[in-house]
C-alpha cells in the first residue's frame, strides 16, 4: 500500500469512530445540547478540553513557529499554557458555581443588562469564526498533501463530518467525540517525536533529549553557519516588550476564549471545575512539552537534508516534491549555482512554510508509512475538534443568548434546539466558505482574536467575580475601550494586509506589535471600568448576593460539600 | 440552581474561607509570575549565561520548566482547595453537632 493509501484507510477509520460516538450520544434537549446535561466525567472532560484547544495551530502550526523563532517561540509555548494557570485559579470554579449556560450568559446576569449580553455574544462569534478559518485552512493543508484531493473537496469532507455530528449530538456528543480525538491527537503527536528524538540523540524521550545531548547546541552552531540567528538566544527574533507583551496577550487570551471557558460548565461542581483543568493542562502539556523538541529536532534534520545540497538532488527526494507542488516548500536559485542556499536575508533561497514543519517530519526521518498516516489523521483530529467546539460556542451564542434570551424569553424548548440546529448549520456554511477562500491574513486575524479575548471578556468577567462594586456602566465602558482600542491599533498596525494600504499606518504602538497590543486594550478595560463604576450607581441588592454566595463553599442540597464526594 | 433568598453576607466560617482562598491565589500568581515572566523574559539574558544540563537556564525555562511549573500550581491549587473544602465541612458538622449537644 502506498503512504495515501494508508493515510486515507487510518483517517476514513478514525472518521467512522467520531460519527459512531456521535450518534451514540445524540441529545434530545438544550441543556444537553449547550453543555452535556452537566455529567461528563473530570478526565473525559479534561481530554475534550485539551482537544478543543489544541487545534491546528498547536498540532501542526506550533512547532514550526518555535522552530523558526528558537527562543522566542517561547511566546506561543508559555502563553498557550500559562493562560491555563489564570484559568483554572481566577475563572473556572467560580463560573461554574454561577451555573450558567455561556459566557455572554454570566456577562448578562451578572451586569443585569442585555445589552452586555449582546455585546459579550458578539464577540464570542466574531472570536469564533476567525478560530475556524484558521482550522479549515489545517484541514485543506492534510488533505491536498495526503489524500491528493483538491482542497474544496477536503474542506467539505470535513464540514460534513464535523457537521454530522454536531447536530446529532451537541455539546455531549462532541464531548465525547473530542476526548477520544484526544488521544489520536496526542499519539500522532507523541510517536513520531519518541522515534526522530531516537534517532537523533540516542534518547527517545524528546524532552530528555534536548537537555542530555548537545543536540540544540549543535543547531545553534549550525544556524549560526548558515547566517541565521542564534537558537538559543532570547530576543533575537522579537524584543523583550515584544516577547512580555505577546506572552501576556496569549494567556489572558487564553483566559478569555468562550469556548474554553464554556468547558467548564459542563463539569458536575466546583471541585471537578477545578480538577477538569488539573487534567486539561496535563493532557495539554504532553503536546507543549514536546513541541519545541520537535522543532529543534526537525530544524536540525531540515537543515541537513537541503543547505548547501545540489538544487536537483533534493528536488528528487520524493517528499520534497510532494511538498513542492503544494506550493508550501519552493526554492529559487537566486545566485544560480545549483546549490540551496539557506539562511536569512536576502540571500535566501528556501521558501518553507511553518506548517509543514510537522506534517513532513516523519518523511525528513525516513519513519514507516504508519507513522505518517497517523500524524495526518492527528492533524485532521486537531482541526476537527477544535472546528466542533467553536461550533457549539457560535450556536449558543446566537440561539441561546440572542434569541431566546433577548428577543424570544418564551421560546420553548423544541424552539430553542432548532434555533440552534439552524445556526449551526449556517455556521457551518459560513466555516466552509471561509475554508475554501481564506482570508489572506489568516496568521493575523489568529492574533485579532486573542488580543480582542485579552481586551474584552477576559477583565470583565474576571472584575464581575472579584469585585463586588463593579456594575453595568463600568463594565460596557471597560469593553467598548479594550475593544475599540484594540481593533484601531490592529487595523493600524496590519493596514498594509488588511486594507491593503502600502506600508502600516503606525509600524507599532510605543514599540508593541499588533500581536501584543491587546494587553494594552485590557489595562485600559480594567482603568476605565473601575473609574466609572465608581462614579455609577452600586448594582442591585440582588446582584451582590450571587457574588457573595460564588464565594461561599459549594455546598449540595443534603448540606454536602463537593468535595467529599468521589468522582 | 436560583435560590431565592433575602440579602446575607457570608458568616464567619465563610469569610475565613474566601481569605485563605484569595491568599493561595495570591500565592500562586505570584510565583506564575516570577518564574513566566521573571525566569523567562525579564532576567532571560542573564540566566542565559548559566547551564542547565547542557542548555541554557532561561532557554530551557522558556520552553520546558515554566510549563511544568504551570501544571504543579493548577495541581497545587486543586488539592490545597479540596483541603480547605473539607476543613469547612469539618467545622460546619462541629458546630451542628454541638448545638445538638
Amino acid at each position: 500500500m502506498t503512504v495515501e493509501a494508508i493515510t486515507i484507510t487510518l483517517v476514513l477509520i478514525t472518521f467512522l469512530i467520531y460519527t459512531g460516538i456521535g450518534w451514540w450520544s445524540r441529545v434530545r434537549d438544550t441543556s444537553s445540547f449547550y453543555v452535556a446535561g452537566q455529567n461528563v466525567p473530570t478526565v473525559a472532560n479534561g481530554a475534550a478540553i485539551a482537544a478543543d484547544w489544541m487545534s491546528a495551530a498547536s498540532f501542526i502550526s506550533m512547532a514550526g513557529l518555535v522552530a523558526f523563532l528558537g527562543y522566542d517561540g517561547t511566546i506561543y509555548l508559555m502563553g498557550w499554557t500559562g493562560g491555563y494557570v489564570l484559568l483554572a485559579l481566577l475563572l473556572a470554579p467560580y463560573l461554574r458555581k454561577f451555573g450558567k449556560f455561556t459566557v455572554p450568559d454570566f456577562i448578562g446576569d451578572r451586569f443585569y443588562s442585555n445589552n452586555a449580553r449582546a455585546v459579550a455574544a458578539i464577540a464570542t462569534i466574531f472570536i469564533s469564526l476567525t478560530y475556524i478559518s484558521g482550522q479549515m485552512r489545517g484541514v485543506g493543508i492534510v488533505f491536498s498533501r495526503y489524500l491528493q484531493v483538491d482542497i474544496i473537496v477536503g474542506v467539505l469532507i470535513g464540514m460534513a463530518i464535523v457537521g454530522f455530528f454536531s447536530l446529532l449530538g451537541g455539546m455531549k456528543g462532541v464531548t465525547w467525540t473530542q476526548a477520544i480525538q484526544y488521544f489520536v491527537i496526542i499519539l500522532a503527536f507523541l510517536i513520531p517525536a519518541f522515534a526522530i528524538s531516537f534517532q537523533l540523540t540516542g534518547n527517545p524521550i524528546p524532552q530528555l533529549a534536548i537537555t542530555g545531548s548537545d543536540i540544540v547546541d549543535r543547531l545553534g552552531q549550525i544556524q549560526v553557519d548558515l547566517g541565521m540567528t542564534e537558537y538559543m538566544a532570547p530576543f533575537t527574533d522579537l524584543s523583550l516588550l515584544n516577547v512580555f507583551m505577546i506572552t501576556l496577550a496569549l494567556m489572558a487570551g487564553t483566559a478569555g476564549l468562550p469556548h474554553v471557558i464554556v468547558r467548564f460548565y459542563t463539569v458536575k461542581s466546583v471541585r471537578s471545575a477545578r480538577w477538569s483543568a488539573v487534567w486539561a493542562i496535563v493532557f495539554i502539556a504532553l503536546l507543549y512539552l514536546t513541541a519545541p523538541a520537535v522543532g529543534a529536532f526537525a530544524k536540525y534534520n531540515l537543515i541537513n537534508t537541503i543547505a548547501d545540497k545540489p538544487l536537483e538532488e533534493v528536488q528528487d527526494i520524493e517528499w520534497v516534491n510532494k511538498w513542492e507542488t503544494t506550493g508550501l516548500l519552493q526554492f529559487n536559485d537566486l545566485n544560480g549555482d545549483g546549490e540551496i542556499n539557506f539562511t536569512s536575508g536576502e540571500n535566501n533561497e528556501v521558501v518553507i512554510d511553518g506548517d509543514i514543519i510537522v506534517l513532513s517530519t516523519p518523511e525528513v526521518a525516513n519513519l514507516a508509512p504508519f507513522v505518517i498516516a497517523l500524524v495526518a489523521a492527528g492533524g485532521l483530529a486537531a482541526a476537527l475538534s477544535t472546528a466542533s467546539g467553536l461550533l457549539i460556542t457560535m450556536t449558543s451564542a446566537v440561539s441561546h443568548d440572542i434569541y431566546y434570551r433577548i428577543f424570544n424569553k418564551e421560546a420553548s424548548e423544541k424552539q430553542r434546539l432548532r434555533v440552534g440546529r439552524m445556526t449551526l448549520f449556517v455556521a457551518l456554511l459560513i466555516a466552509a466558505y471561509v475554508g475554501i477562500n481564506p482570508p489572506g491574513f489568516a496568521g493575523e486575524v489568529v492574533a485579532l482574536a486573542f488580543g480582542l479575548g485579552a481586551a474584552s471578556l477576559f477583565p470583565v468577567i474576571l472584575t464581575g467575580i472579584f469585585d463586588k462594586r463593579m456594575n453595568k456602566e463600568g463594565a460596557i465602558a471597560g469593553i467598548l475601550t479594550g475593544l475599540t482600542f484594540t481593533l484601531v491599533m490592529i487595523g493600524l498596525i496590519l493596514s498594509e494586509s488588511i486594507f491593503g494600504t502600502d506600508g502600516p499606518i503606525i509600524e507599532n504602538f510605543f514599540g508593541i506589535n499588533a500581536q501584543g497590543v491587546g494587553i494594552v486594550g485590557m489595562i485600559l478595560n480594567f482603568i476605565v471600568s473601575f473609574i466609572v463604576s465608581r462614579n455609577t450607581q452600586a448594582p442591585p441588592v440582588e446582584i451582590q448576593q450571587l457574588i457573595e454566595n460564588v464565594r461561599a463553599p459549594e455546598v449540595d442540597d443534603k448540606g454536602e460539600i463537593a468535595a467529599t464526594k468521589e468522582d | 440552581m436560583e435560590k431565592q433568598e433575602g440579602y446575607k453576607t457570608l458568616d464567619e466560617k465563610q469569610k475565613r474561607y474566601w481569605k485563605k482562598n484569595l491568599r493561595l491565589i495570591s500565592g500562586l500568581l505570584a510565583v506564575w509570575a516570577l518564574v513566566g515572566f521573571g525566569g523567562g523574559i525579564l532576567f532571560a539574558e542573564p540566566l542565559s549565561n548559566v547551564q542547565f544540563f547542557g542548555i541554557s537556564l532561561s532557554f530551557w525555562i522558556a520552553q520546558q520548566g515554566a510549563i511544568l511549573v504551570f501544571i504543579s500550581l493548577i495541581l497545587i491549587y486543586a488539592i490545597r482547595m479540596d483541603k480547605l473544602d473539607k476543613e469547612y465541612l469539618d467545622q460546619v458538622k462541629n458546630e451542628k453537632q454541638s448545638n445538638v449537644g
